[in-house]
C-alpha cells in the first residue's frame, strides 16, 4: 500500500502543453479572440444546487431587512475536496429537514405581515384589510417571488399564488391567534408567502443552459443562472434586485454587461460577507460549532474565545486582502491582526473593550495566521497540541494536498508508545516515525505541527511542556526552521499555497471539484493571479469573467433538457 | 388536486372549524385485556436504533457464557437492570469484501445497511428508514432522531449516500419540536381545528402541483433529490391532514410539563450523559404519544470525541494512544469511556421501560437495534463486534440472551430485525454480509 501523499493539485505545466497542442491540433482554438489570453474551455456542469442556510438566511435579510429574525439550521454536508460547498450539488434534504424549513418559513412569514413590518414590508396598501385585494396581493407576490425564485414568476405562478391569497384572506379574517383577530388580507398574504418560502424554487438553486449566440455550438448558463452563479459567488447571497434587472433585460449578457455586473458586486459591501463565507468554509471554521477545551486544562479558554478566534481570523483576511488589497500569501506573515477581551487572555496582551487593530512586536513569536489562535486550537485535542493534526491541516487546508488515513486494521501498539510519560511531543510522536508503516504519512506532518509546539492546544505561548524545553525545529517541502515564524515564511514561499486558494475559488465558485478539463484554465488563473500580485480582488474577477465560469459543458442529459424546456415552450 | 377543487375544500372545511370538541378522557381506549386498542388493533410495534463509537475493549466487554442469566463483564456491569430486556450478540464481523476497511464507517453502515460501502461513498438507506419507509407514514414524524453529543454531523442515519439524516442536538430544541406549541395532546379535553392550517394545506397543494414542471428542468440524478424533496412536503401535508384530525386518547402519554434547560454544550462524559438522559426521556414520551413510530439516538459518533474531565485526549485519540495499563491489563480511560458509554445505553433502554403501556411497559412494544463500528477498541477491528437488541417487539421477540455469531456478519442481527418489524424481504445485504436467515434464538 503506498502511504505517499496524493495531491489533489495537478502537475499544471506538463498537462497544459499537452493540452494546448490537441486543442489546437483540434482548430477550436480558432474561436477565440488572439487578444484573449484564457485558454479555451467546455466550462462546468449545470448544477441543482441546495441553498446553505447562511445563503436562505442572507438572501430573507436583503429582501426584508435585518429586522426580521432568519435564524435557520440545515442539515451539515460532508466536506468534498476541501470544501462544504462543493457538496450542495449532491446533497439531499431529509423529511425533517422540510418540517425544520416549514417552521422558519412560518415564523419568518408572521413576522414580516405582523402590524408592526406590514407597512413598510407590504409595499402596496389593500383597500381594505378584512378581505382579499387581488392587485395588491399579486403586487407583493410578483416583487417578493421574484427575489425569492431568483426570476420573474409566470403570470400563471402569480394567478395561482394571488388565488390562495384571496381565498385565504377570505377565510381567515376574523380567526383568532393568540389572542387576536387575524386580518384577513394579510393573514392570507402570509400562508401564502410562507409557502413560497419553502418552495423547492427556493431551497435549490437550479442552473440551466441555453445556446450561445456567439457560437451555435456552445451552450452557457441562461442569464438568471448566471446572475445567480455570481451572486452566491461573491455575495453569498441571491442576486438583488439590480442584477436581476440585468439578467431580464439582457444587460448581463450584452457586451461589457458582466463586466459591469461583476465590477459593481466586487466593490459593494457585500463582497466581505461572501469572501467572509469562502474562507469560512476553506479553513474548516465550522469545526467552532463543536470546539471546546477541556475546562481543568485550558480554564481560560471559554467558548467566547472560540467564537472570537474564528472572528479574529476572518477580520485578518478581509482586511489584508480587500481593505489593504495585500498579497494573499503574506497573510501568513503578517503581524497586523484585530483582538478582542477574551483572546487578549489567550495572547497575554493588554485588552480593550471590543475589537480593535492590533500587531504583535517585531520580536513577538506570532506572526500571521498559523500563530493564531483559530488555528492552533481547531487542530488540538481538548486537552494538549496535536503535531500531527496541525500538520495535517496546513496540508490539506492551505496546501490542497491531501493526507492519507492510517491504514486500517494497523497494530497500533506499534505507535502506543510504552512510556506515556514523555515530557515532550517531539518524544511521544518519535515512534511515528521509527515505524516504517506509520513514517510515510508522518514525515510529510508532524515536522510542520513540531515547529508550533511553542503553543499549546489553547493557543497559548510556552517554551516548556512538563519542565522540559520546547524544541520548535521543523520543515516544510526542503525548508527547515526554528519555530513558527520560519514555517510561516517558508509556507508563503511555497508555490502550492496560492495554487491552492485559486483551486478553492474556482470550486466554490462553479460548486464542484474542479474536472480534469479545468486544469488548463486553472493554470491560467494561476498566472493571472501571480501576476496580479496574488491580490484577491482580482482572482475573484478573472474567474468571474472567465469562460469557465459561464460556459455549460455539452451532454447528453443536457441536450434532453434544453429539447423538453424547447418543447414545452 | 386542482385550482377549483382547493377553493372548493377551503370553502367547504373553514368555516366549519372552530367548533369545540369536548371529548371524555377514560382508559377505554383499550380492550378488556388491555393489549391491544380498542378497535381491535394490537399495539404498533415501533423501531429505534443507538449507536455509539468505538466498541469495548475484548474480554472486559464480551460475557464468557451465552445464552440467559449469561456472566455481565466488567465493561457491561451496569447491564444488571436491563439484562433480561436485551439480547446481546457478539463475535459478529463486518465483511469488508473488495471494498476497503474504511476506519470506523465499514463497521457500523454494515450493521445498519447490511453493505460494506465503497472508497469515498457514503451509507444506503439505513435500517431505520426502511422500517419508516413501512410504518413511519401514520404519524406526525416519520421518524425522530437526536445525538446526545452536541454535534449536528453525529448520525448513523441516512436516507442515501448524500443525505444524512440530521439529529436534533439540543434538548431544549427537540422539546420544543415535540411539545410544542404544534403538539396535539391527544388527551386533550378539547380539540378546534386551526382554519390556517388549513390554508397553509392548500398554499402547499397548489405548490406540489408544479411538482411535474420543475422535474422537466433538472437533469436525472436531480431529478432523485427533488423528489426527495416532495416526499418531505407530502410528509408535510400529512402532517397538516393530522392536526385536523381528533387524535385518539392514549394513556401512557404524558407530555413533559416544562421545556428542559440545556447543558453546556460539551463532550465531557458528564454532559453528554445528562443531554442523553433528557433527549432519551423526550424521545421515549414522542413514542408513547404516538408522534413517530421510528427513532434513532447517538451517544457517541464513531470517532468518538467523548472528553474525560481531566483527561488529555477524547475518547477516540485515547483508544489509539493510551498505553496499555500493565497492572491492570488493558487501556484504563478507553474502558472508562465504554463503561460510560454503557451506562447510557441502560439509561436508554429504562425510560423506554419506565412508560407503562397496555398490560406492560412501552419496551414490550418497540424494538431496539444498538451498534458500534468497530470490535475491540485499540485496534479498531471489524471483526469480534457487538450488535445489541432491546424491547420484546410486540411479545415476538425472547429477550436476555447472549448470542454467539460465530464471526458471522453483523447484519444477520439487522436482517432479524427488519423481519420481525415486518420487513417482508427475503434478504438483507450484499456479498458475505448477505443476511437471509432469521436469528431464531430470540423468535418466541
Amino acid at each position: 500500500m503506498s502511504l505517499g501523499m496524493k495531491r489533489s493539485t495537478p502537475k499544471l505545466g506538463q498537462w497544459f502543453r499537452g493540452a494546448a497542442l490537441s486543442l489546437l491540433t483540434l482548430g477550436v482554438l480558432a474561436s477565440c479572440s488572439p487578444a484573449d489570453p484564457e485558454p479555451e474551455s467546455s466550462g462546468t456542469l449545470p448544477l441543482t444546487k441546495l441553498i446553505t442556510a447562511e445563503q436562505y438566511s442572507n438572501s430573507l435579510a436583503y429582501i426584508f431587512g435585518s429586522g426580521i429574525d432568519t435564524q435557520v439550521q440545515f442539515a451539515p454536508v460532508a466536506r468534498n475536496e476541501g470544501l462544504l460547498a462543493n457538496s450542495l450539488a449532491t446533497a439531499g434534504v431529509s423529511v425533517g429537514q422540510v418540517q425544520t424549513i416549514q417552521s422558519v418559513a412560518s415564523s419568518v412569514a408572521r413576522q414580516v405581515m405582523n402590524v408592526e413590518n406590514r407597512n413598510h414590508l407590504v409595499a402596496c396598501r389593500p383597500e381594505a384589510i378584512d378581505g382579499a385585494d387581488e392587485t395588491c396581493a399579486a403586487d407583493f407576490i410578483s416583487k417578493i417571488g421574484r427575489l425569492l425564485f431568483r426570476r420573474a414568476l409566470t403570470d400563471n405562478e402569480i394567478a395561482t399564488f394571488v388565488e390562495q391569497a384571496s381565498v385565504s384572506a377570505q377565510e381567515l379574517d376574523g380567526e383568532e391567534l393568540d389572542g387576536d383577530k387575524l386580518d384577513g388580507f394579510y393573514a392570507g398574504l402570509e400562508v401564502v408567502l410562507e409557502g413560497l418560502l419553502l418552495h423547492p424554487e427556493v431551497l435549490f438553486i437550479v442552473e440551466t443552459a441555453e445556446q450561445d449566440p456567439n457560437n451555435p455550438e456552445q451552450l452557457r448558463l441562461d442569464a438568471y443562472s448566471l446572475a445567480s452563479r455570481l451572486s452566491f459567488f461573491l455575495w453569498n447571497a441571491s442576486p438583488d434586485d439590480e442584477l436581476l434587472a440585468a439578467a431580464e433585460s439582457g444587460e448581463l449578457q450584452s457586451p461589457g454587461g458582466v463586466e459591469r455586473a461583476v465590477d459593481r458586486m466586487l466593490e459593494s459591501p457585500r463582497l466581505v460577507e461572501g469572501m467572509r463565507a469562502f474562507f469560512d468554509d476553506m479553513l474548516v471554521f465550522n469545526e467552532f460549532k463543536t470546539l471546546a477545551k477541556d475546562a481543568t486544562i485550558y480554564p481560560e479558554f471559554t467558548s467566547v474565545t472560540a467564537q472570537d478566534a474564528r472572528e479574529q481570523t476572518l477580520r485578518t483576511i478581509i482586511d489584508h486582502t480587500l481593505n489593504k488589497d495585500q498579497d494573499y500569501r503574506d497573510l501568513f506573515t503578517s503581524r497586523s491582526t484585530f483582538m478582542s477581551p477574551a483572546l487578549a487572555i489567550i495572547y497575554g496582551v493588554p485588552a480593550q473593550p471590543g475589537w480593535a487593530p492590533y500587531t504583535f512586536a517585531e520580536d513577538s513569536p506570532r506572526a500571521g495566521l498559523l500563530t493564531q489562535v483559530s488555528f492552533l486550537a481547531l487542530t488540538s485535542h481538548p486537552g494538549r497540541s496535536s503535531v500531527t493534526l496541525r500538520g495535517m491541516a496546513l496540508r490539506e487546508r492551505l496546501l490542497c494536498q491531501t493526507v492519507p488515513e492510517p491504514p486500517p486494521g494497523i497494530d497500533f501498539s506499534v505507535v502506543s508508545n510504552p512510556d506515556a510519560h514523555y515530557p515532550t511531543q517531539r518524544q511521544r510522536v518519535a515512534a511515528h516515525l521509527e515505524t516504517p508503516s506509520c513514517a510515510g504519512c508522518h514525515r510529510i506532518t508532524d515536522p510542520i505541527g513540531l515547529s508550533l509546539e511553542q503553543f499549546d492546544g489553547a493557543g497559548g505561548y510556552r517554551l516548556t511542556e512538563n519542565g522540559a524545553t520546547i524544541d520548535a525545529t521543523g520543515g516544510l517541502d526542503g525548508f527547515e526552521f526554528d519555530g513558527a515564524i520560519g514555517l510561516g515564511e517558508a509556507l508563503s514561499q511555497n508555490p502550492e499555497l496560492p495554487r491552492c486558494l485559486v483551486q478553492r475559488v474556482y470550486s466554490y465558485a462553479t460548486g464542484g471539484p474542479p474536472e480534469i478539463e479545468a486544469r488548463a484554465a486553472l493554470d491560467y488563473f494561476n498566472e493571472e493571479f501571480a501576476a496580479d500580485g496574488y491580490k484577491l480582488r482580482n482572482l475573484l474577477r478573472t474567474i468571474a469573467l472567465s469562460k469557465s465560469f459561464t460556459l455549460i459543458q455539452q451532454s447528453a442529459d443536457e441536450e434532453e433538457r434544453l429539447l423538453a424546456t424547447n418543447s414545452s415552450q | 388536486m386542482s385550482k377549483w377543487n382547493r377553493r372548493q375544500v377551503l370553502k367547504g372545511m373553514v368555516k366549519g372549524v372552530g367548533v369545540t370538541v369536548a371529548l371524555p378522557f377514560l382508559d377505554y381506549f383499550l380492550n378488556g385485556n388491555g393489549t391491544a386498542l380498542a378497535s381491535g388493533a394490537p399495539m404498533p410495534v415501533r423501531f429505534g436504533t443507538w449507536g455509539y463509537g468505538l466498541g469495548g475493549t475484548g474480554k472486559l466487554f464480551v460475557p464468557q457464557q451465552t445464552g440467559p442469566n449469561y456472566d455481565l463483564p466488567e465493561e457491561l456491569s451496569s447491564w444488571a437492570p436491563i439484562q433480561n430486556d436485551v439480547n446481546l450478540f457478539t463475535n459478529g464481523h463486518a465483511f469488508p469484501d473488495a471494498s476497503p476497511n474504511r476506519n470506523h464507517y465499514t463497521g457500523w453502515v454494515v450493521s445498519r445497511t447490511g453493505v460494506a460501502p465503497d472508497a469515498g461513498a457514503g451509507p444506503s438507506e439505513t435500517i431505520d428508514l426502511t422500517i419508516a419507509k413501512k410504518i413511519g407514514g401514520a404519524t406526525r414524524f416519520n421518524n425522530l432522531t437526536a445525538t446526545a453529543t452536541a454535534d449536528a454531523r453525529d448520525t448513523y442515519s441516512y436516507y442515501n449516500a448524500s443525505t444524512p439524516n440530521e439529529p436534533e442536538w439540543s434538548p431544549l430544541a427537540f422539546y420544543k419540536r415535540l411539545f410544542g406549541l404544534d403538539f396535539q395532546d391527544p388527551n386533550a379535553d378539547e380539540f378546534e381545528r386551526d382554519a390556517r392550517v388549513i390554508a397553509r394545506q392548500s398554499v402547499l397543494s397548489a405548490i406540489m402541483d408544479q411538482e411535474r414542471s420543475l422535474m422537466k428542468t433538472v437533469g436525472v440524478a436531480d431529478r432523485e433529490r427533488l423528489d426527495q424533496y416532495f416526499t418531505g412536503l407530502r410528509q408535510l401535508e400529512r402532517q397538516f391532514e393530522q392536526r385536523l384530525t381528533k387524535p385518539e386518547p392514549i394513556a401512557s402519554c404524558v407530555p413533559p410539563g416544562q421545556a428542559p434547560v440545556d447543558v453546556a454544550m460539551d463532550q465531557s462524559t458528564e454532559s453528554v450523559k445528562i443531554r442523553h438522559q433528557m433527549m432519551a426521556e423526550l424521545m421515549a414520551m414522542a413514542v408513547a404519544c404516538d408522534q413517530t413510530r421510528v427513532f434513532n439516538m447517538t451517544y457517541s459518533a464513531a470517532f468518538a470525541s467523548t472528553i474525560r474531565t481531566g483527561y488529555e485526549k477524547p475518547h477516540h485519540t485515547c483508544t489509539h494512544e493510551e498505553p496499555v495499563d500493565e497492572k491492570l491489563g488493558y487501556q484504563e480511560n478507553a474502558s472508562f469511556f465504554t463503561r460510560r458509554a454503557m451506562e447510557s445505553w441502560v439509561d436508554f433502554v429504562e425510560v423506554f421501560k419506565k412508560i407503562p403501556e397496555g398490560d406492560g411497559t412501552l419496551l414490550d412494544n418497540v424494538l431496539i437495534l444498538g451498534t458500534t463500528d468497530v470490535g475491540y477498541a485499540r485496534t479498531h477491528s471489524v471483526d469480534g463486534m457487538s450488535v445489541f437488541l432491546a424491547g420484546r417487539a410486540g411479545g415476538t421477540v425472547k429477550s436476555g440472551h447472549h448470542i454467539d455469531l460465530n464471526g458471522g456478519s453483523v447484519a444477520q442481527v439487522g436482517y432479524t430485525a427488519l423481519r420481525l418489524m415486518g420487513v417482508d424481504t427475503p434478504s438483507w445485504g450484499t456479498l458475505s454480509n448477505e443476511s437471509s436467515d432469521v436469528i431464531s434464538d430470540v423468535l418466541v
